[in-house]
């Protein structure tokens, strides 16, 4: 009696969920994203926009399946697992997880990544120039050496660069690495400074006070989540803080040299349509994020008294005040 | 739900079976909380990932994962036995300390197996797709442990672990090593969990240092859960209930992700994720209350 009335229960259920998916469109497109993020939801964003701006909007012409692993890996195996078995015309996969996960559920389904720095050490492609399979993508390894020359043209006087980064986060140990590399150029010596949870910035930045002559903050999602704190322990101690992305500007940081997440995604969203017009995804070369901007913040840069001359204004596509 | 999201769910169940399994020692049968699993999980990814890709083969890679995971449960018991250290809070120290741990294991945050070769390769060579044989598998292996699990349950070392659980003074003063049996079973528990992460890095193409987060959970689900559907009396129910629990929170998840016709959005999955599985929970008592009256 009991569990035959349970098996029953999930039997409606199953056959509820079933009926409800079934629909006719004529382009698909599935999403799959590791986590809610703003630089991510600008990202997703971009790629409808641009979908959208050739026709394609959801229900007129196309059929969209966005799912979210709200942080979860198991949860983005089995989305990645639900997309290979409702076959969508092309999957695009937010994030390097994500798009291990698809890359792992199918072989044959078009794939689009974005925002993956590394494709080829996350096995995603074989070689950016020709992946081969069937996944390609746009690839956004974070230009660190103009942002390192930003420092030295808008602080000169900076040797001791801070680095605020989570350890676990693959593209963040990618950027401090690269920072690293490429600091003794610009004559800046990296002092790193580890934060593995969001709740352990604002110690990590305070613990960068007197060792460091300013502060970046690479793209890393978690740092980011908490820039608030290192914001504060910058305009406290007088030391400017550099973001790896745009966005974290306008949140209190003295400037930053980044992608225009949006844009990516338009670009992202440009690979996409010519996959769903048929183009194969082995054939088309992995596309670096091309578009860079500047963005500054008069006030952070008032409060802690640097000047910025203004050619560097002039450059700027967002000044916040 | 499509045959292939079905299928996904399954296997994924059966991976997480184990952990439900290694739970089910360390909190039904030796009554230890233990959250060292959302360490050992990874770990075991970690380490049979690092080894595949160092050129070792799979299955000595993910043996070696399980003796890690063994490793990580003797630590806990170890601080919780020798240096007295509340068994909940031994466990969370060894979690932390495994993040790093499995970072410096991986030299960096995430090693991907896509293309490598893995325990699950030379099913290939079967004919069939891989979303079909991975489940058959994966599930045959939980079977077979669950028998050897139930197996040492009933033997002389197994009845000494369940007695220092239920009761470790009456234990010691029959004569039973108690610290010896927490010892054995917390390894024994944690060599599961790191087996689940490892046959979990390989099916999924990546290992990963986040990807422990939540294990603890999830396994709990699958205990508690299982045990509201089945009602287990015997030892070999009680292990059948772990491995339903987990396919059925599987299942339940799949069908969350197919919920977007109710107007539900990517953003409420959690939420109907919890509410499934509260419904799964409270439905059959339900239907008894209604029989009785």
């Amino acid at each position: 009696m009991k569990p035959s009335l349970t098996a029953r229960s999930l039997l409606a259920a199953l056959l509820l969920a079933a009926g409800g998916s079934a629909g006719a469109a004529d382009k698909s497109v599935a999403i799959t994203q590791i986590v809610e993020h703003p630089s991510l939801e600008a990202i997703r964003q971009g790629v409808l926009d641009e979908l959208a701006a050739q026709g394609l909007k959801p229900g007129q012409g196309l059929k969209l399946d966005y799912q979210n692993a709200q942080g979860n890996p198991a949860t983005a195996a089995q989305i990645a697992r639900k997309f290979a078995g409702d076959r969508p015309d092309a999957i695009v996969a937010i994030t390097t997880p994500s798009a291990q996960a698809v890359a792992a559920a199918t072989r044959d389904i078009p794939v689009v990544f974005v925002t993956v720095t590394d494709p080829i050490a996350a096995r995603l492609v074989k070689s950016l120039e020709r992946p081969g399979g069937n996944v390609t993508g746009t690839s956004d390894a974070t230009p660190i050496a103009e942002q390192l020359a930003l420092v030295r043209e808008l602080t000169p006087q900076v040797r001791r660069l801070g680095v605020i980064y989570n350890p676990g986060e693959v593209n963040a140990v990618a950027q401090l690495e690269r920072a690293r590399a490429e600091g003794a150029r610009f004559g800046l010596t990296v002092v790193e400074s580890a934060a593995p949870k969001s709740s352990d910035v604002l110690g990590a930045a305070r613990a960068l006070v007197g060792k460091a002559d300013a502060i970046y903050v690479p793209v890393d999602n978690t740092v980011v989540s908490a820039l608030e704190a290192v914001v504060k322990v910058g305009l406290e101690a007088k030391l400017p803080v550099y973001s790896g992305d745009t966005d974290s500007v306008a949140r209190g940081t003295l400037a930053s040299l980044g992608y225009d997440y949006y844009a990516s995604g338009r670009q992202s969203g440009r690979m996409l349509l010519r996959v769903l017009n048929g183009e194969a995804p082995g054939s088309m070369p992995v596309e670096r994020i091309e578009k860079l901007e500047l963005h500054l913040n008069l006030k952070t840069a008032r409060v802690i008294g640097v000047e910025l001359p203004a050619a560097v204004r002039g450059r700027a596509a967002k000044l916040i005040d | 739900m499509s045959l292939f999201a079905f299928l996904g769910a399954l296997e994924l169940g059966f991976v997480y079976a184990l952990v439900a399994l290694g739970v089910f020692l360390s909190f039904r049968v030796l009554q230890f909380p233990d959250l060292t699993v959302d360490g050992s999980f990874p770990l075991g990814a970690a380490v049979a990932a690092s080894l595949i890709v160092a050129g070792l083969d799979p299955w000595t890679s993910t043996l070696a994962a399980c003796a890690a995971g063994a490793a990580a449960g003797l630590l806990t018991a170890w601080m919780t036995l020798r240096l007295r250290i509340l068994n909940l809070l031994a466990s969370i120290l060894t979690m932390i300390a495994l993040y790093s741990i499995n970072l410096r294991i991986m030299g960096k945050p995430n090693v991907a197996l896509l293309g490598e070769s893995t325990v699950l390769s030379p099913l290939a060579a079967l004919g069939l797709p891989g979303y079909v044989l991975t489940p058959i598998a994966f599930g045959v292996l939980v079977l077979v442990l669950k028998w050897l699990l139930d197996r040492f349950l009933g033997s002389e070392l197994g009845l000494a672990m369940r007695a220092t659980g239920e009761n470790p003074r009456m234990a010691r003063a029959n004569g039973i090593a108690t610290a010896r049996t927490t010892l054995v079973g917390m390894a024994l528990s944690n060599a599961l969990v790191a087996l689940a992460g490892a046959l979990f890095a390989q099916s999924q193409g990546s290992a990963d240092v986040t990807m422990g987060v939540g294990t603890i959970v999830v396994g709990l689900a699958a205990v508690i859960g299982g045990e509201a559907l089945l009602h287990p009396r015997t030892v070999a129910l009680a292990t059948a209930a772990c491995i339903l629990g987990s396919l059925v929170y599987r299942v339940l998840v799949a069908l969350a992700l197919n919920a977007d016709f109710l107007g539900l959005q990517a953003q409420d999955l959690n939420l109907i994720t919890a509410v499934l599985v509260g419904a799964a929970l409270v439905l059959p008592r339900l239907g008894r209350g209604r029989a009785a009256a």
